[in-house]
Parts: C-alpha cells; sequence; structure tokens
C-alpha cells in the first residue's frame, strides 16, 4: 500500500488536514522506529487505498526535541510516496525552511499553505504559481478548517501520488545529513513570492490578551475560566451517566439475569458481578471523556492553554514542572484518567512522566463521594466541609511534593519556548472528532487491563466457595487480616482493609462494598459506622483513600500513556507509601495528642 | 552584555548573537529567532516568570533562563 506522510510545524492545522482528509477512519497506531503512538488513517484517493500517517509537529528536522527525533525515525524506518507538507500561510518567512529541509532529502513533496483565511485577515498575499515554480515543488492554498480549497487540494495529492516514486527507508538514512544552503534559498524564494506587511495587524488577539494575561486579572481569570470548564463537564455528563447506568442497569435484570439463571452460581457470578459491572464502570467514564475532549479542544485550539501556562509557569518551574501541569492537575480534580490522556501535548517525554505522577494525586470526584459519605457519618454539620476542604488541601500539598522528590529523577531538559499562537475558535467538527478518537483510544487500550483487574478483585472477594461475599472468610478478607500488622498502626480495621481492595477497582464502588462488607445499607450503615469507628479512624482511612491508588482506569491510562510498566510499578509504590506515611502520621500524632 | 532577560516589556532590540547548545539554538532559530532580527519584549509574568516576546509574525514565551541567552543591542 502507497503511504502519504503528513509534515508541518505545530500550530499549522496539520491536524486539521488529517481529520478533514480521513474523517473518523484514523487509528492510533505504532509504526516501526518510532516509540510513540501516531495517529493514521487507511483512505480511498484515485481507486486505491492509500496509508496517511499525521507524524508530530516540528519545527525543524535537525533538531533534538523528542518530537524531532521521531519524525526522522520514522523517516529512516518506512517507505513513502509522498510527504504533505502544511504550512502556515501566516508565517512564511520562517516556516518555508522546512519545505526545503524535506525538499533536499529528494523526497516526493506537496506543498499545502493552510490557513488562507487567516492569512486573508492578516494582509499577507501569496502566489503561489509563482512559489511552485521557484521550488519546484506543487503547491497549493487552503483552509483545512473551512474547506475552501481542499477539492483542488485532495485531486493535486491524488495527482502527485500517481507520479511519484516510493522512497525506502534507506535511502533516507543516508540523505538525513545537515545541510546549509537552506536559509538562503528560502530569504530568496520569500523576495520573489510572498508580501509580509512590516507587522502584522491583528489587533484583537492583541486586546484578548491585554485582559487574559493581565498582571493582576491574568491569574482569577484562568481560575474562573478553570472552575467554569470544570463544572460544565460534570454538569453535563452527570445526567449521560445516570443514562448509561440505567440501560446497564436494565440490560442486566431484564435480559442478563433470566440469560443466565440456568448457569452455574459461580459463573453468573463472575459474568454479572465481575465481568459485566467491570465493564459498566469503564462505560460510566465515556461521557466525562468526550465531554472533557471537547472543553480541551476549545482550551488547546483557541490558544489559551499556552496563556495558561504563560500565567501558571513561575510557580511550576519550582517544581520541575510547567504551567500546562497545572492545567491538567486542576482538571484531574475532575476525572484523572482524561487528564492523564491530556498531557500528551507535552512534548518532552520527563516532563509528562513528572506531570503523570503528580495527576493521580488530584482528588477526584469519585473519591469525593467517599468523602462526603464518610464525613456525613462521622463528623457534625459544621465540621464535615472543614475535612473536606483539608483533603482539598492534602491533595495539592502530595501531589508538590511528589514533583518536587521526583523533579531529580524526571528531568526535562526540553528548554521551556513556546508559541503563542493568535486566538481562533475551533470548528465543531475538530472538537466532536477529538473526543471520539480519545474515547477510542481509551476503550481500545484500557478495557482488557480493566477486565481483569475486575475479575481478580471478584475473585478475592467472592472466594474461597461457599463463604459469604466481602466478608472476612474471603481470600480479600485474610489478606486483610494478614495486612494487619501493616494497617493496624494507620487505625485501617479488617473491614476498612477489604473496602481498600475493592477501591483499587474504582472508587464508585468502595461505599457500595461497604454496605456488602457491614450488610447494611444507607442511613443504618452510616449509623453503624459513626457507631464502631471513631473519627481519628475514619480520617486515617480518608487520608489513604486519597493517596494510595486512584482507580484501576487511571493505572491502565498510566500504562498505556506511558508504556513502561516499571514507571507503573514506581508511581503505585510511591502513592502506596505515601498513602501509609500519612495516614501513619496523623493517626499516630492523633492518638499521641489524646484523641 | 545586555541580553534579551534584560529587557522590559515595551522595549525592543536587535538580536545579535544567540549563546546556546545546539538544541535550543535550532528550535530559536525555527521559531524566527536569527541574528539581526528586531525583538520585542510584550509583556513579562510575575513572579519572575516567563516573557512574552514578538519576533517578526511570532508570538513566543520563554523562560529568563533561556532570554538570558540571547544578546542583543539597541534598535
Amino acid at each position: 500500500m502507497r503511504r502519504i506522510a503528513l509534515l508541518g510545524m505545530p500550530n499549522t492545522g496539520k491536524s486539521t488536514f488529517f481529520n478533514r482528509i480521513t474523517g473518523a477512519s484514523a487509528r492510533v497506531g505504532n509504526w516501526p522506529g518510532v516509540t510513540i503512538d501516531l495517529m493514521g488513517a487507511k483512505i480511498l484517493m484515485g481507486g486505491e487505498m492509500v496509508e496517511v500517517v499525521d507524524l508530530p509537529g516540528i519545527y525543524d528536522l535537525h533538531g533534538f526535541s523528542d518530537d524531532e527525533q521521531v519524525v526522522r525515525h520514522f523517516l529512516e524506518n518506512n517507505a513513502i510516496d509522498l510527504a504533505l507538507i502544511i504550512l502556515n500561510s501566516c508565517q512564511l518567512d520562517r516556516q518555508l525552511s522546512l519545505a526545503l529541509q524535506l525538499k533536499q532529502l529528494n523526497l516526493p513533496c506537496l506543498l499545502l499553505l493552510n490557513m488562507a483565511d487567516e492569512a486573508k485577515r492578516f494582509g499577507v498575499t501569496v502566489d503561489a504559481a509563482k512559489m511552485s515554480e521557484q521550488l519546484g515543488l506543487p503547491v497549493m492554498l487552503m483552509s483545512a478548517k473551512y474547506g475552501e480549497g481542499y477539492k483542488p487540494a485532495f485531486d493535486a495529492i491524488g495527482h502527485a501520488l500517481r507520479n511519484s516514486q516510493t522512497v525506502q527507508p534507506e535511502q533516507m538514512h543516508e540523505k538525513l545529513a545537515a545541510e546549509d544552503a537552506i536559509e538562503q534559498k528560502m530569504e530568496q524564494v520569500l523576495k520573489s513570492a510572498v508580501q509580509i506587511p512590516p507587522r502584522l495587524s491583528d489587533d484583537l488577539t492583541t486586546k484578548i490578551d491585554r485582559v487574559m494575561l493581565h498582571p493582576w486579572l491574568g491569574l482569577p481569570i484562568f481560575f474562573g475560566v478553570m472552575y467554569l470548564l470544570f463544572q460544565a463537564i460534570f454538569l453535563l455528563s452527570k445526567p449521560l451517566q445516570d443514562v448509561i447506568n440505567w440501560a446497564l442497569l436494565g440490560f442486566k435484570d431484564a435480559a442478563l439475569i433470566p440469560l443466565l439463571s440456568t448457569a452455574p452460581t459461580w459463573a453468573s457470578g463472575l459474568l454479572v458481578d465481575g465481568i459485566y459491572n467491570g465493564v459498566g464502570t469503564v462505560a460510566a467514564f465515556v461521557p466525562i471523556i468526550v465531554l472533557f475532549f471537547l472543553f480541551m479542544a476549545i482550551v488547546e485550539d483557541t490558544g489559551y492553554l499556552s496563556r495558561a501556562a504563560f500565567l501558571m509557569d513561575a510557580l511550576m518551574a519550582r517544581m520541575g514542572l510547567d504551567g500546562r501541569s497545572f492545567v491538567m492537575l486542576l482538571l484531574g480534580f475532575g476525572c484523572n484518567v482524561p487528564a492523564l490522556m491530556g498531557t500528551r501535548v507535552m512534548r518532552s517525554r520527563a516532563l509528562r512522566l513528572l506531570t503523570m505522577m503528580v495527576i493521580p494525586l488530584s482528588l477526584c470526584s469519585a473519591r469525593l463521594q467517599v468523602f462526603l459519605f464518610l464525613s456525613a457519618a462521622l463528623f457534625s454539620p459544621k465540621a464535615a466541609p472543614l475535612v473536606l476542604f483539608s483533603l482539598y488541601l492534602m491533595s495539592f500539598a502530595t501531589a508538590f511534593l511528589t514533583a518536587i522528590i521526583f523533579k531529580r529523577r524526571l528531568v526535562s531538559h526540553e528548554p521551556f519556548v513556546l508559541e503563542m499562537p493568535p486566538y481562533r475558535f475551533p470548528t465543531l467538527r475538530q472538537m466532536v472528532l477529538r473526543g471520539w478518537h480519545e474515547v477510542r483510544h481509551f476503550l481500545n487500550r484500557a478495557s482488557k487491563f480493566i477486565v481483569i483487574g475486575v475479575v481478580l478483585v471478584w475473585v478475592l472477594t467472592n472466594f474461597p466457595a461457599g463463604v459469604a461475599p466481602g466478608s472476612s472468610a474471603t481470600w480479600a478478607g485474610q489478606i486483610g487480616a494478614w495486612m494487619a500488622p501493616i494497617l493496624d498502626p494507620v487505625g485501617i480495621n479488617n473491614q476498612l482493609a477489604i473496602a481498600l481492595i475493592f477501591g483499587f477497582v474504582a472508587k464508585e464502588i468502595v461505599i457500595g462494598s461497604l454496605a456488602v462488607i457491614y450488610g447494611m445499607e444507607g442511613a443504618a450503615l452510616s449509623q453503624h459506622m459513626a457507631g464502631s469507628l471513631d473519627w481519628v479512624q475514619a480520617y486515617s482511612f480518608m487520608l489513604f483513600t486519597l493517596i494510595y491508588t486512584p482507580c484501576l482506569s487511571t493505572i491502565a491510562t498510566l500504562k498505556s500513556e506511558s508504556k513502561s510498566l516499571r514507571y507503573v510499578a514506581m508511581a503505585l509504590a510511591w502513592s502506596l507509601g505515601l498513602a501509609w506515611v500519612v495516614s501513619f502520621v496523623f493517626y499516630q500524632s492523633a492518638r499521641a495528642l489524646g484523641y | 552584555m545586555s541580553t534579551l532577560a534584560n529587557l522590559k516589556p515595551g522595549q525592543t532590540g536587535v538580536i545579535q548573537a544567540i549563546h546556546s547548545e545546539q538544541a535550543l539554538y535550532y528550535r530559536l532559530a525555527a521559531m524566527g529567532f536569527r541574528i539581526g532580527k528586531t525583538i520585542e519584549v510584550v509583556r513579562s509574568a510575575r513572579f519572575s516568570g516567563p516573557l512574552h516576546v514578538r519576533v517578526g509574525s511570532t508570538d513566543i514565551m520563554l523562560r529568563r533562563n533561556e532570554a538570558r541567552h540571547i544578546e542583543l543591542v539597541a534598535a
């Protein structure tokens, strides 16, 4: 099959073009020689199937950033029939160098000058015919966002592909050596074919920046924006999640249970309580992920993400992170899973890994449910909000502590230089496609891992055969008893230890599992727990629940995003250890003070 | 020696040299930082945060650490 590679600098609308040409058929996949996932799609072009691969945006073929390495390795390991080079028409003065570098590799190239709409607004005029003649490459003007000029560009791509010769990776290997004449050639082409006004007339962006990046108002506005985003995601996803849960429950009661009525108890238990409920837990994440990425697409594509980074960088730099890490950390307070996936905007791997270490400590909405229940059961109505507030503070404190400790291990060598693109508004299509891709990615990667984990916990809490599920006679109960020497010093009893094992799957089921463990529900459960635990034990349990591990979906996402089991093991060991130390210090000092 | 880090918001300078290791040099060059180009500091973030600068048609943020590598002469 013939292959087209998409190349270009960041912020040129490369991915928008990719989405337009591939529609919803794109998939995340692995390619030889490249360690990260790339988006690829097979499309029909001129009667044959063609593979299109979206390479990371790069500034320079000879740079040393992670993305530039990825592109070089891709070219050195994969045969290519056509390189589509996408440049921003407004910034040809500095982007043309990339096109010339690629041309010098003797790759069959086609130049797409994107953002023709924005160029018009800035008063930039481009003579495509003249540029094509000078460069010896086909040059097309278009707007990937609005589709203007797309049809002729598509036809030109088909035409170029028919006439091109496949370039084998071995040929590329030799040619990817440094070259110098590019600068001169670029000046020459620019002088004759492009006219740029001395100062671009984008008043609007300057005006918006004056408010958004205001020395005093900038940060309050940023927190306001984050708060609104956060609220919007949860306001909108709650009813959707309810509908999904309702449908799953309905299917279970109406079809699954009658269908399995003749099956042995263990088989129906495994299928219904284990796998089906586990899959349901995963499905409940879908609305949150779609909405999160809809809003992330707005924040990112409008150009606000780099502004947020500008505002928060001073503080985060001291912790080895950058401004974007903070945005993800905040969004993690909704749900850790999409926040982890969102770190893909970071280019340096070390920075990404450090940010991904920190995000699971954000007090997500599922943990909030546990804390709401326990603080209402064990604290006075006056004290309960303070308890919750202190847990949020702990969440930030542990996140910052983690960053400070691990910043020496995960040092980002990449200089922090970030472009601040003019404000733009993404189209609905861009946002919807983004949400859809991310959900599919999550389901593909996380579902197997989660099903295995769910089955494991089900086995632990239901076996050996014949014991009451969730009781202290189960294997989970035995583990709880066996862990007693470790968990007693932090005030966590055997029943709570079983709940922690359930909580490993998802925090949503912790309260439900307590109901199973104690054999009572709702108000009766609250009363019983208030009677059998004191507040020091309960708070220690909450601290432990906050820190020890977010949930199976988060761990699965950590694994699929980092692609390193060692890293996941390190992250888990750290959070488990930290949870114990924090709970221990709290529990023992509270007891020592006589509480 | 005057560097980009010494510039106050609203001031401009002309890039005279970029003293940095190769990776940063290439990156800055690819973003439009070239010798002889005029650079303007649009604003700086509080608490010695990053600088917001404009080179030609591009707005860029960079940390003061990186800005120290860029030597300027008066415009």
